[in-house]
């Protein structure tokens, strides 16, 4: 029982984590994206086809906390694109393994975009594929490789996933 | 989507003395252009990009690709060599291969189970005599000839091209002499491996995503991240190449190694008001951390093969693109991030970050994808109203410097050639 009540803990530790990280992306501040990970951290957007024959190519693949900044910084003051902003609907995380305060996990997401000229468009879909550092200050990524379902992307993937 | 009735409408007339350098927006967005487009260019006489040697390796290898909108099977056969063949079932027209890639015997059609060899060959057809002396085929059918038509292979430094038609020059005389070393100085004498495949749908016509890999000029003014970090100025050393028929290009710049930037050059931006000069810097510099791979300074070298294919050399970050239409306003861009067999870890690593500034989320090809779209829906009520390409004169010369539309024209000038236009 014990061990069921520590996993559903770490479950609800790492789904609050989780929601905020959402809730930074779609409605929050962008510029606190980066404090969900640890300082030496790994982020990685790819698709379930790369994922599986192992490639290790990203559309995004980000080693660093600090890249992670640069990454917002370069959206928010430099790159160029039409206004847009998404809504991201998360599963539950799945624990796959607890190794002391790392805990493996995975979560589905469904990420719609919203553009300045049309409808809402359901535009990712995928898993997280995560590595959790747990303190009892909360849940830190240290690993995240987001696996799109799907090979094809639309022309643009600015905010992170 | 497509009004009915400007399909039907008759087309309109590209006036021969506009030349290259004015392009209608109709060309953009007409259904029977596109059908035009799918017969005499990626049916036609030239190189369309298939796919990687690498990605062929075993006997039975092969991938399924596209020669424009017509889909294509690339194969290598027990000989060794390499064959394409369009993805269709000589019998009722069925896709042959339902997976991207693998490895088989034989191309067995699922519907009636009709068999085709590694080389597109119709080799057994089911049932063919028949169940207990009923049925069968007509007695006068042969197998022969039946097949799915077959593509012209020729492989380029580890580039699998296959063009429809026999007498299509030899990819060498296509490119001419000064793209091919070009292309060799990427590729020539390495293995290549595969790093990673992406699909970028893009929302525009393909001649869009084509024209802006061969604008020089653009490149620097929309791309913020690129100049912030002095990657690419168009006051830096570099110039463009464009072949004798125009469709082949390459866009080069080098790294200056006798210092900064004078104050002339880092005037010129500031004095025209574009966004390039801004004061953001990296926290993470490591991103943009590179090794030196080449004999030279060029660390930028974009070159495109008419029409649709795209050889990028960004730093470390090698990459082949090919431009695919899907109808009038859609395109795919396929596209191969690559590295190669000998590669150190830590010279991947370089790879595999610096393709942060590629691909649909890339700091640099994030624009490029939005761009086009931008053109399909400004120029939406402008079918008979014309793109202007003036900058650098109205020549398709090769050229010491960037500021040009040289290559553009040339794509034009190849494209109304061969379109009859």
């Amino acid at each position: 029982m014990s061990s069921m009540k520590k996993r559903a803990e770490l479950t609800n530790l790492i789904g609050m984590a989780q929601a905020q990280y959402a809730y930074t992306i779609d409605d929050g501040d962008f510029y606190d994206w980066p404090n969900f990970f640890a300082d030496d951290c790994f982020y990685q957007i790819t698709s379930a086809d790369n994922f599986a024959q192992g490639l290790q190519a990203g559309l995004m693949w980000l080693d660093s906390k600090a890249m992670l900044h640069d990454r917002i910084l370069s959206l928010l003051e430099a790159n160029v694109y039409e206004r847009h902003s998404y809504r991201h609907i998360l599963g539950q995380p799945n624990i796959s393994s607890i190794d002391g305060d790392e805990v493996e996990s995975e979560t589905s997401f469904m990420v719609a975009r919203i553009t300045r000229e049309g409808p809402t468009d359901l535009f990712a879909t995928g898993r997280y594929v995560d590595r959790y550092k747990v303190s009892e200050n909360g849940a830190k990524i240290m690993k995240r490789i987001v696996v799109l379902d799907s090979s094809y992307i639309d022309t643009l993937l600015g905010f992170p996933l | 989507m497509v009004d009915p009735e400007e399909v039907s409408a008759k087309q309109p007339t590209w006036p021969a003395k506009d030349g290259a350098t004015r392009v209608p927006y109709w060309v953009f967005q007409r259904q029977d252009v596109l059908e035009a487009e799918n017969k005499k260019i990626f049916q036609g006489p030239v190189w369309n990009f298939l796919c990687l040697e690498a990605e062929l390796v075993e006997a039975g290898d092969f991938v399924a690709v596209f020669a424009g909108e017509t889909p294509v099977i690339v194969t290598r056969d027990k000989d060794g060599q390499i064959y394409a063949f369009e993805n269709r079932c000589a019998h009722r027209g069925s896709l042959l291969a339902l997976e991207d890639r693998g490895n088989v015997k034989d191309f067995t059609c699922v519907y009636h189970a009709w068999t085709h060899s590694l080389q597109g060959d119709l080799i057994g057809v089911a049932f063919k005599d028949g169940i207990k002396g009923c049925g069968g085929i007509a007695s006068d059918f042969k197998m022969e000839n039946q097949g799915p038509r077959k593509m012209r292979v020729s492989v380029l430094h580890g580039l699998v091209f296959g063009s429809f038609d026999e007498d299509v020059d030899d990819i060498e005389d296509y490119l001419g002499e000064a793209v091919l070393e070009r292309i060799e100085r990427v590729l020539g004498g390495r293995k290549p491996v595969v790093l990673g495949k992406f699909t970028q749908i893009l929302p525009n016509n393909w001649k869009l995503y084509v024209e802006n890999t061969k604008d020089s000029y653009h490149a620097s003014i929309l791309h913020t991240f690129f100049t912030t970090f002095e990657l690419n100025r168009l006051s830096q050393k570099g110039g463009i190449i464009v072949n004798e028929t125009g469709g082949c290009h390459v866009s080069y710049s080098c790294v200056d190694h006798g210092g900064s930037l004078d104050e002339v050059q880092k005037n010129a931006y500031k004095d025209e008001n574009i966004r390039s000069d801004s004061d953001l810097s990296l926290t993470d510099m490591t991103l943009l951390e590179s090794f030196k791979e080449y004999d030279d300074d060029i660390t930028l070298q974009i070159l495109s093969v008419f029409p649709n294919f795209v050889l990028q050399q960004i730093q470390n970050s090698v990459a082949v693109r090919t431009v695919l239409p899907k109808g009038t306003d859609s395109m795919h861009l396929k596209w191969t991030y690559i590295g190669f067999e000998d590669d150190t870890p830590d010279q991947r690593k370089a790879r595999l970050k610096l393709s942060n500034l590629i691909g649909p989320g890339g700091y640099v090809s994030m624009e490029d994808g939005c761009i086009g779209n931008f053109v399909q829906r400004g120029t939406k009520g402008a079918a008979e109203e014309s793109a202007v390409l003036a900058m650098g004169g109205y020549s398709i010369e090769t050229s010491e410097d960037r500021i040009t539309e040289a290559a553009i024209r040339g794509f034009w000038t190849e494209y109304r050639g061969r379109m009859g236009l």
